[in-house]
């Protein structure tokens, strides 16, 4: 059975992919995804404001004591460059790559053009096969606009592209007034691939303390919804790779994922539930479903339900909508 | 620094760094060990070695750390023995711990030179600071002494040195002094590699080598005589010594013609017709070479004459440069001898001219004096040379005099004339007052180094630090010439000055030392239309008067506005560029971008652009002030303590308060004979040191506690009364009902000492009561300090005013209660956020009015015990703890001292009061005799019969009486501590500390445990954690830190603690009160956060919760008691680990660091680390599984509590 697939550029020998989380910091959970059928990885985001809030709070460490004691000039070895951050996640990029034979893919989360370019440049340098841009990026200025928030995304590409020459991956959020125009206006500035969807963590209020509480919640398969919703859109339409990304738990949301159109499928939120070895229970899984089908590769099936290549193409849009609504009934969730 | 490998260039150094710099390259074996002023030699060495730099014969030297300087001389003489070129760094006691290894090392005639930072002895005090008491006492042990005067002199000397004693196979000890060499930040001219080679011969490197015990050719070393053969192998060794002088001459003249600079063993600057010749060694010979010279421009026949070779001492040198035309010589001396005729170069000068005049060689014997000058880096001035050189001119100059004080009670002092001063006019002076964390120093040290790379300039900086660890004040002193600086004193006269902290100019007269037309930099929030009528009246008089030019910056502003937070470093160093005229102010711009872009470029490009912004922000943002004219303040500085202070804190401490060289006016007469000082002096600084403080709320109050209990500076204070009290309350006091059941009248207080509060935010962090309504808010709170500062002082007058506590009635044994406790231990100049602080706190508020304490020389003594003020503080009664410090490495000894002599004249109190008994009445002895002393209760009510017996016995006229009464206070039990951080407890003190474990007594022993040598900067010590960086393990800890409770309880018999207060502090609590109940030894290990970790220390206490959380730091009680009530003795006290290492390590800089520079060999020590985590939670759990029958017996059973053993 023919599982490659090709993801902006780089061929996959499946079309599953570990996508940015702590877990693939570890070499030797990197080497086990390999083995266990991964295609490719993401390694974690570098966040540009952790790194530049690290590098204040190890310069607040290192200098607030400094020259204030007739004993003590400083409390830590004088000379030691405690770096920028970056260096780890360089070192990461690069052990990865010593260590595993599939793609290393390497996020990018910034806040400023040059962060941006900077940072990407180093990931190259340091090996990755491509860039995966983890814009995470919540418009909270009121005045700030859908087209300058619009703007804002495609000059981080822009800048990106302007510094590498490996493939860049965008992942965005679902929250554009047009998302179809957006995706289109990113494939025109040069990206190479679309991940559907960043899951914005979203915070909670702790009652007792009144503070925010910032914990995970790991995807459900619920929440596939709204990323198959578009790649069935997008597929065929723009012309760049679509990565799927949400919700994957079993091998059934993977196929839907590739029957929407999706090129790759990533999941974190299962191996984090289930460990790493649930990535050879999707690949098994997503085999047997194929199989079951008689079906010998993936590009027999990739699209088959994108709204291209349905019937009515009406169903994924106001259609789908008015349907739902129509065959609601209270009992359902009784 | 770097180091640099190329040829011959200057560079910007402090002398520590210019002699580490040659001791690196000519050695390969480094014998390490802390100690100020010389630490920073050390930590070069150990840094250079991680970063694999070589030395001249391209091979990484090998830097070990050690336990203590007498380890450190052990091994180098151990690798000398074995062939190696070995050397080691240190000062003052250190060097008294190498004395032993220095008389084998050099009896066996080996090669090698000890540098020191020489630095005082501690006598009556211990001092920290510069003088030669520690090089005297090696005069007898057969190193040559070599000693030099200034930054180059030190970097040029380390090489002349070591390519002495290769040849002369006699050890050098090649010194310097102490913060005023060593600390001073100079330009030098460096030794390139080609210079440094050409002065060590490897022919001489091979021989020393093959003097090496080797298997191949065995020798036995280290025989011992008897009185056939010592006396004469002693004397076999003259002939090398005869030696020395011709060698050093010899290697200082090869040096010459390598470098141009000439060095002499004895060098005398002056006419040849001088009459007059001051004799001294050490930077103060640059002072009297400055003041002779001006002197000799008006004809004054004056000359210097300095050494540099002190031992072996060369008569025939010293006779060929001393001019035979002098007639009156003083010999200065950098220390004292009570008791001789002389000190030490005195009687070497006296008997060389009395020799010489006696063999013919000399015709007149010069009347010859000794004095002493600058005792504990006593600032030597040219007034004081000149006082010297008049003194010199009298008929009967004194002898055994001092200059630079006031003896008032020996009449020892010369009068130096304040009004004296050779500052020269060419030379710019500045004078910069900081706050220890703002950058000042930083910014100081750099713009010398920017100044001094104009190969047209030169450049000197020197910093005065005050003795408090936590917003200290910095002066920093700057000299910038066309010609070499050397000037080894502290700047007299200033044309540039500037004060980055307003509140200073409450407290310090900054303008003291400006000259007239000079300028006036001055960092403010008042912009410079509004500036006058902020500043006080004195102040503003002095700007007219001198005719000032005065600039206004708001740094904090502009450094804010830049995104630099609090650091104005950047902001005020570009002022200074821009209004000095050092440099012309573009070239300066410029040269300043370059230096940030050096310091920060590999921080990252934000970095660089911030720092960027905040120098062009600075140029717009510093204005001069048009002074108007007419000083019109209606207020000036307040008094520097207040008039309710007693006398001796009016008339001294607060001279020592005042700063910038007022307690040098404090006489002799004034000063205790034999380091005796009140207690309880703290409470006279209130140097609000802190803009934001903490802010109680009492309607969210729970009233548990927490807070107080952990404040580091003991400045949350609580108390309940009855609610009549609150009569004549000012406007806003706050209390609110106190919240135990059946107390309806009665209310409770908290009150913040706002003054003394630091803002650390520990309080606000470990605070449980959140308000339900307000997002953040809890029941106490950080503020901002100015708004309420009048109000507050108003509440705390008042609160003082309210009863204490009663003792009796406060329920101990919960933290709750312990908040009702008089702290004996406030307002220590400990960093904010201090980690230790809080258990001294809590240990003053159980035992404080019986407490006596023996504490190591670390953090601990200097916060407790740096003057000018004592937090160590007692109780209306006049009780408090007893508090003394003796070394650092005997503190466990200096403690079962306390107790042995407790318990002997326990002994004697009670014999003599049984026989006593039947005029004392017999019912009195009966019940002193067999009180029980447990319970608070039971001990005042001990301390009330021990009362009426000292009455009884004051009314008798009875030598038996006298003597009983002597002693009687030993019939209240006397509670002994013995305090230390890890740095005495685990290395330097751990021989003794076992020892006293092992004892059996009734001693308890403290150990503040930050994990490294806080106090000299962060060095790693056994107690450093593994996967840890410190100094002296920049490359990471490899081996896990020594487990000091296994050993401890290893005996069976020592009560044994591991507490951290912030994950459980009514366990700490506890903890304290079981190890002071229990009748033996007890060790309590203190889980203490420190800066040196590398966080904010406002989250201290959640950090020790996370290392409880993580197993790191399992809390634990180990009690032996427990045995005869079938119990368990060791108590796990905390759960099974909830989180991995990680998640507690990785919240410091010292794990993190690690990750950012090798990834790989931290995520590895991290496995490791976790690894000793897991096994050794496990021995725990085992441990506590154990039975009593399972552990060493008891045999407390057959001493005699707090006795001698049955």
């Amino acid at each position: 059975m023919d599982l490659a697939t090709n993801y902006m550029g780089l061929a996959l020998r499946n079309p599953l992919i570990a996508s940015a989380s702590p877990l693939n910091s570890n070499i030797a959970t990197l080497r086990m995804l390999e083995d266990h059928g991964a295609a490719a990885v993401v390694l974690p985001s570098i966040f540009e404001e952790q790194l530049v809030t690290e590098r204040c709070e190890f310069e607040r460490c290192i200098q607030m004591p400094a020259s204030g004691f007739a004993e003590a000039q400083t409390y830590f070895p004088a000379h030691s460059n405690f770096g920028s951050g970056l260096e780890r996640h360089l070192d990461l990029v690069r052990r990865a790559k010593e260590a595993i034979g599939i793609p290393v893919i390497a996020s990018l989360n910034c806040v400023n053009p040059a962060g941006w370019s900077s940072y990407a440049h180093g990931l190259e340098e340091a090996g990755a096969d491509a860039i995966e841009l983890n814009v995470f990026f919540i418009p909270a200025d009121l005045a700030m606009t859908g087209h300058q928030v619009e703007q804002h995304y495609l000059d981080i590409l822009t800048a990106v592209k302007s510094s590498v020459s490996i493939p860049i991956a965008v992942k965005i959020g679902p929250y554009f007034s047009a998302t179809g125009s957006m995706a289109r206006a990113l494939a025109d500035k040069g990206a190479d691939a679309l991940v559907l969807f960043n899951r914005f963590y979203q915070p909670d209020i702790d009652i007792a303390t009144l503070r925010l509480s910032m914990d995970l919640e790991l995807s459900t398969p619920a929440e596939i919804r709204l990323p198959l919703l578009w790649i069935a859109i997008l597929y065929g339409r723009v012309p760049v790779s679509l990565a799927a990304s949400s919700g994957v738990d079993s091998a059934d949301e993977v196929f839907k994922y590739l029957l929407a159109g999706a090129d790759t499928v990533m999941t974190t939120s299962s191996l984090l539930r289930h460990g790493v070895e649930h990535m050879r229970t999707l690949l098994g899984g997503l085999s047997d479903l194929l199989a079951a089908r008689e079906i010998a590769s993936l590009g027999d099936i990739r699209g088959r339900m994108s709204q291209r290549n349905l019937k009515d193409p009406a169903a994924f849009e106001r259609a789908n909508y008015v349907h739902i609504l129509q065959g609601y009934h209270l009992s359902r969730t009784a | 620094m770097q180091l640099e490998t190329g040829a011959s260039a200057t560079a910007t150094l402090d002398g520590n760094a210019a002699v580490a710099h040659v001791a690196y390259r000519v050695n390969e074996i480094c014998a390490i060990y802390p100690i100020t002023p010389a630490s920073a030699m050390a930590e070069l060495a150990d840094e250079w070695a991680a970063r694999g730099l070589k030395n001249i014969w391209g091979n990484v030297p090998v830097i070990q750390e050690m336990q203590s300087e007498g380890g450190a001389a052990g091994t180098v003489h151990g690798a000398l023995q074995s062939g190696t070129l070995t050397t080691t760094f240190t000062a003052s006691q250190g060097l008294l711990l190498m004395l032993p290894n220095m008389f084998k090392i050099a009896g066996e005639l080996t090669a090698t030179v000890f540098h020191v930072a020489a630095r005082s002895l501690a006598t009556s005090a211990l001092s920290i600071f510069g003088d030669h008491s520690d090089v005297m006492t090696a005069r007898t042990t057969g190193f040559a002494l070599l000693s030099s005067a200034s930054v180059q002199e030190a970097h040029d000397t380390a090489l002349i040195s070591q390519a002495a004693t290769l040849e002369a196979r006699v050890p050098f000890l090649h010194f310097f002094d102490g913060f005023r060499t060593s600390h001073e930040v100079n330009k030098l001219f460096m030794l390139s590699d080609a210079q440094i080679r050409g002065m060590i011969r490897d022919d001489l490197v091979r021989a020393h080598r093959a003097r090496a015990l080797t298997p191949e050719h065995p020798v036995v070393r280290g025989t011992a005589h008897n009185p056939d053969t010592f006396f004469q192998a002693r004397e076999a060794c003259n002939p090398y010594y005869e030696r020395v002088p011709r060698i050093v001459q010899a290697a200082m003249d090869r040096f010459a013609a390598l470098t141009g600079r000439v060095y002499k063993l004895f060098e005398y600057d002056g006419p040849l017709d001088a009459e007059r010749v001051i004799v001294l060694m050490g930077s103060g010979a640059e002072t009297a070479r400055e003041t002779a010279a001006f002197l000799q421009k008006a004809g004054e026949r004056v000359g210097v004459l300095q050494v540099r070779l002190y031992r072996p001492f060369s008569a025939e040198h010293f006779l060929a440069v001393l001019p035979d035309s002098c007639a009156a010589i003083a010999v200065l001396e950098q220390t004292k001898e009570p008791g001789a005729p002389g000190e030490p170069l005195y009687l070497d000068v006296v008997t060389t001219l009395a020799q010489a005049v006696a063999a013919g060689r000399r015709k007149i014997m010069p009347r010859v004096v000794g004095g002493r000058y600058g005792l504990g880096s006593k600032n030597f001035n040219p007034a004081q040379a000149k006082a010297v050189f008049d003194e010199l001119r009298k008929a009967a100059p004194k002898h055994g005099f001092t200059v630079g004080i006031e003896d008032d009670v020996s009449r020892t002092s010369l009068a130096a004339d304040p009004h004296f001063s050779i500052e020269r006019d060419d030379v710019v002076r500045a004078l910069f007052f900081g706050l220890g964390a703002d950058g000042t120093v930083g910014a100081n040290k750099n713009s010398v180094k920017i100044i001094a790379e104009d190969p047209a300039l030169f450049a000197q900086g020197y910093f005065v630090y005050d003795s408090h660890k936590s917003g200290a004040q910095t002066i920093s002193h700057l000299r910038f010439g066309k010609q070499p600086i050397r000037s080894p004193y502290l700047i007299e006269s200033a044309n540039f000055i500037a004060c980055h902290k307003a509140s200073f100019l409450d407290r310090i007269d900054v303008l003291r030392l400006a000259v007239k037309g000079g300028v006036f930099l001055l960092n403010t929030p008042h912009g410079p239309d509004a500036v006058w009528d902020h500043l006080p009246r004195s102040l503003q008089q002095q700007i007219l008067e001198k005719k000032l030019r005065f600039f206004v910056i708001d740094a904090f502003k502009v450094a804010r506005d830049t995104g630099l937070g609090g650091r104005i470093n950047t902001v005020l160093q570009t002022c200074f560029f821009a209004i000095s005229g050092v440099l012309p102010r573009d070239e300066a711009i410029t040269r300043i971008k370059e230096s940030i872009e050096k310091t920060y470029g590999s921080k990252g490009a934000d970095v660089v652009y911030k720092n960027f912004a905040a120098v062009d922000h600075t140029l717009a943002h510093l204005f001069e002030v048009t002074v108007p004219a007419s000083a019109a303040s209606a207020f000036d500085r307040p008094p520097i303590v207040p008039a309710s202070a007693p006398a001796f804190v009016q008339e001294v401490t607060a001279k020592m308060m005042r700063g910038l060289g007022s307690g040098d006016d404090i006489r002799v007469s004034q000063l205790p004979a034999d380091g005796t000082w009140p207690s309880g002096t703290a409470v006279f600084e209130k140097r609000n040191i802190s803009d934001i403080i903490a802010v109680w709320e009492p309607g969210l109050c729970i009233q548990c506690g927490q807070c107080g209990f952990a404040c580091p500076h003991s400045v949350i204070r609580s108390k309940y009364y009855h609610e009549n009290a609150l009569g004549g309350a000012p406007d806003g006091f706050k209390s609110a009902p106190v919240n135990s059941r059946g107390n309806p009248d009665v209310r409770f207080s908290l009150e913040v000492y706002v003054e003394d509060c630091t803002g650390c935010g520990i309080c606000a962090e470990v605070c449980p009561a959140h308000s339900p309504l307000e997002p953040g808010k809890k029941a106490i709170n950080l503020a901002e300090k100015a708004p309420i500062l009048e109000a507050a002082r108003a509440h705390i007058s008042f609160f003082e005013t309210l009863p204490l506590n009663d003792r009796a009635r406060i329920d101990f044994a919960n933290v709750r209660g312990v908040q009702f406790l008089e702290p004996l231990f406030e307002f220590s100049g400990a960093c904010a956020g201090c980690g230790e602080t809080p258990y001294l706190k809590l240990l003053s508020q159980l035992f404080g009015d019986r407490l006596q304490i023996a504490n190591a020389t670390g953090c601990s003594s200097i916060y407790g015990g740096n003057l000018p003020v004592t937090p160590w503080t007692k109780d209306a009664a006049g009780r408090g703890p007893a508090w003394s410090n003796s070394l650092f490495e005997d503190n466990a000894e200096f403690g079962l001292g306390f107790r042995l002599a407790a318990d002997k004249h326990l002994e004697l109190a009670m014999a003599l009061l049984r026989e006593l008994a039947p005029r004392v009445g017999d019912d009195l002895a009966r019940s002193i005799l067999s009180a029980p002393q447990e319970r608070e209760s039971e001990l005042r009510a001990q301390r009330a019969r021990v009362g009426v017996l000292k009455q009884k016995l004051m009314a008798m006229d009875d030598e038996t009486a006298r003597n009983l009464l002597s002693v009687a206070d030993h019939l209240v039990r006397r509670s002994i501590w013995i305090v230390g951080g890890d740095g005495w407890a685990y290395d330097i003190g751990y021989g003794g500390l076992d020892h006293v474990l092992a004892s059996a007594r009734d001693v308890n022993v403290l150990v503040l445990d930050t994990e490294v040598y806080s106090n000299t900067g962060g060095q790693s010590s056994k107690a450093t954690p593994l996967g840890a960086v410190a100094k002296f393990a920049a490359a990471g800890k490899r081996v896990a830190r020594k487990d000091l409770a296994l050993q401890a309880i290893a005996y069976g018999n020592v009560y044994v603690a591991q507490v951290a207060m912030g994950a459980n502090p009514q366990h700490t609590l506890l903890a304290f009160r079981e190890a002071e109940a229990y009748p033996g030894p007890s060790l309590i290990i203190a889980y203490s956060h420190c800066i040196a970790h590398g966080f904010d220390l406002r989250y201290g206490m959640k950090q020790q919760d996370l290392a409880a959380a993580s197993g790191y730091w399992p809390l634990f009680r180990f009690n032996p008691a427990m045995r005869r009530i079938g119990e368990r003795p060791f108590r796990l006290d905390s759960p099974r680990p909830t989180i991995p290492l990680k998640d507690y390590a990785y919240n410091e800089l010292r794990y993190r660091a690690l990750a950012n520079t090798d990834p790989i060999a931290a995520e590895a020590l991290l496995v490791r680390a976790q690894q000793v985590v897991t096994e050794k939670y496990r021995q725990y759990e085992e441990l506590a599984r154990r039975g009593a029958e399972c552990f060493h017996p008891d045999c407390r059973d057959l001493n005699v509590r707090s006795g001698n053993p049955a």
